[in-house]
């Protein structure tokens, strides 16, 4: 199950995502990582130290892209620059599938660089998936949609989150990223069980799973990348990978780095669930639990 | 009743709360530039929880897009934010960033019109505003020379060939910089101080780059300047006064003999002199890989 058509069919075990004060360990170690997500935006350039960089990892590693400003869920048409330079940044990784963010970010031009909550509405089912089917047709290659930490819930919302993550994806014939920790982080702000969430997820759609860790504040958590994962996060990563199957798995570090070893250390904790399953039965059982 | 509002009229109220400068104190203002209370404007659309009003939630993304563009516009300004002093700073860049929000997928291209800005706001330079100025253009041209493209490169054969209307271009990494002050050597140093710091701290440019510009006494100096990349890193290299004036016309689309005319423009030196320099030149720029053909869009600017 999760080698699948959204991800390409790949097998991708266990990956970090590439960052800058990482390069000189990698170069120089050459550790046994199986992929690095990299930052789309990031190589999105016309030369330089990023593209070099990024041609010796591809010299060695399996490299997949992932975005921070597609935003799937703008309610305005893609800017035609961000998709002709992120087409050739496909064609020269050859990324097998590709992952950005169910949320919106920009209005009338101006971007927030943020990952902006989306309403949970019927327009908003319709318009994103439409977008989302331009760029997927556009890049010709899978695209997987990530749910997003959320801060805030909107008064016009009609659905639940994973409602309205199914209808998209549905409708848009696209992957899932799923991200077990934005997951809980919402549960947290928005006061559900992030099990039934992950019970809910199409589990044939997800082609990629993030891991990550957050910082907890006195209201709410932040989904700030610069903690190890917790344990109740691992459970629902556990139980996702029970309904997908063993499924490309990545963690995200991005503030307060720490060493090279460190994150990976981390990352390798996933392969504890990762044993894949036995028989097609018992696939079949766990993929029956979605509601 | 309030009539709900369709995705785009959603997303233009959002975003223009999220945007809405922040206090002094660094919280999301009471009202927006209309007026009204922030607490009716998000109650209109965000749903309270039991520890969280409308306003708060609204406020945590108002304060995370503030804090993402300040830390990405520090991170490329580091000696303008000494030169001006961190205060200063703190003003000259909120102020910039309400008035150029991010029109760009990406935040590398937040400070692209600073220098434009700052010429027309000099009060929030304060009083070393010409040097200011110089740093804003000097750093902008360190990004701008990163990540530009590098085009294959013309020998100096290959130009010698070309025929005299012919159009040369320059490569898109080169930035051209005529400069009040020599401010290259205290931006190199100020950038350094920063790399080093973030490295060992993960901190921004500390009080030690403050102290360092305390003790800097620039002198005016016309400075005519070329920062541009070699093997992943950047260089500056300094420029006469008609070797900078030949290039820029040639980057701004002239023939050869157009460019060498308004590279020696204003300035007494005898034909031969003339010749000898234009060959060393050309004989330089080859070498450094600067010159190709005319750009296509585009990289013609």
């Amino acid at each position: 199950m999760a080698a699948n058509r959204f991800n390409a069919f790949q097998t991708h075990g266990v990956g970090i995502g590439l960052r800058i004060p990482h390069y000189d360990h990698i170069f120089s170690h050459k550790p046994a990582v199986d992929w690095f997500e990299i930052i789309s935006e990031n190589y999105m350039v016309d030369g330089g130290r990023p593209l070099r960089m990024l041609d010796r990892i591809m010299d060695q590693y399996k490299v997949v892209q992932h975005g921070v400003s597609m935003y799937f869920g703008s309610s305005q048409a893609p800017d035609r620059e961000h998709l002709r330079r992120l087409k050739t940044l496909v064609r020269r990784t050859r990324t097998p599938w590709l992952s950005d963010h169910l949320c919106w970010g920009s209005i009338d031009g101006t971007y927030s660089h943020d990952l902006l909550p989306l309403p949970y509405t019927w327009e908003a089912v319709e318009k994103t998936a439409a977008r989302i089917r331009l760029v997927q047709d556009f890049l010709e290659i899978p695209v997987a949609v990530e749910n997003v930490s959320s801060y805030a819930a909107f008064t016009d919302s009609q659905m639940t989150e994973w409602e309205f993550l199914n209808e998209v994806v549905e409708r848009a014939d696209c992957g899932i990223l799923l991200d077990v920790n934005n997951i809980y982080v919402s549960s947290v702000n928005h006061d559900f069980d992030p099990i039934d969430y992950v019970n809910a997820i199409p589990a044939e759609r997800v082609a990629q799973i993030h891991i990550a860790g957050h910082t907890r504040y006195e209201k709410y958590i932040l989904d700030t990348h610069d903690h190890p994962v917790i344990e109740p996060v691992w459970q629902l990563y556990a139980r996702a990978i029970e309904r997908c199957g063993p499924t490309p798995t990545l963690l995200e570090w991005d503030d307060l780095i720490p060493t090279f070893d460190e994150v990976w250390a981390e990352a390798r904790k996933a392969e504890r669930y990762l044993k894949p399953l036995e028989t097609p039965a018992e696939h079949q059982l766990l993929a029956g639990v979605a509601l | 009743m309030i009539q709900p509002m369709n995705l785009e009229q959603l997303q233009r109220t959002m975003a223009a709360a999220v945007m809405l400068p922040l206090t002094a104190d660094e919280l999301m203002q009471p009202t927006n530039s209309a007026g009204r209370p922030m607490t009716e404007v998000a109650a209109e659309f965000i749903q309270p929880n039991s520890r969280l009003t409308a306003f708060d939630r609204l406020e945590i993304y108002n304060r995370q897009y503030w804090f993402r563009l300040q830390s990405a516009f520090t991170e490329d300004f580091p000696a303008l934010r000494a030169v001006v002093d961190p205060a200063r700073f703190e003003s000259l860049m909120n102020a910039y960033l309400a008035a150029h929000p991010s029109r760009s997928f990406t935040l590398r291209n937040l400070g692209s019109s600073l220098h434009a800005w700052l010429t027309a706001n000099p009060r929030f330079a304060g009083p070393r505003f010409a040097l200011a100025i110089d740093v804003t253009q000097v750093e902008w041209a360190c990004v701008e020379a990163f990540d530009n493209a590098e085009l294959t490169p013309l020998s100096l054969a290959a130009v010698a060939a070309l025929g005299a209307d012919s159009q040369l271009g320059l490569q898109p990494h080169v930035q051209l910089l005529a400069l009040s002050y020599p401010a290259d050597d205290f931006v190199l140093q100020m950038h350094q101080r920063q790399k080093r710091e973030s490295s060992e701290a993960g901190t921004r440019t500390g009080d030690s780059a403050i102290h360092a510009v305390k003790r800097l006494r620039l002198s005016k100096k016309a400075t005519w300047l070329a920062i541009h990349r070699a093997d992943d890193s950047l260089y500056y290299k300094p420029l006469t006064r008609p070797e900078y004036q030949t290039l820029a016309a040639l980057r701004s689309g002239t023939t050869l003999p157009e460019a060498l005319q308004a590279g020696f423009a204003g300035l007494r030196i005898a034909a031969p002199r003339q010749v000898a320099l234009v060959q060393q030149w050309f004989t330089n720029w080859a070498e450094l890989g600067w010159l190709c053909t005319p750009l296509p869009e585009p990289f013609a600017s």
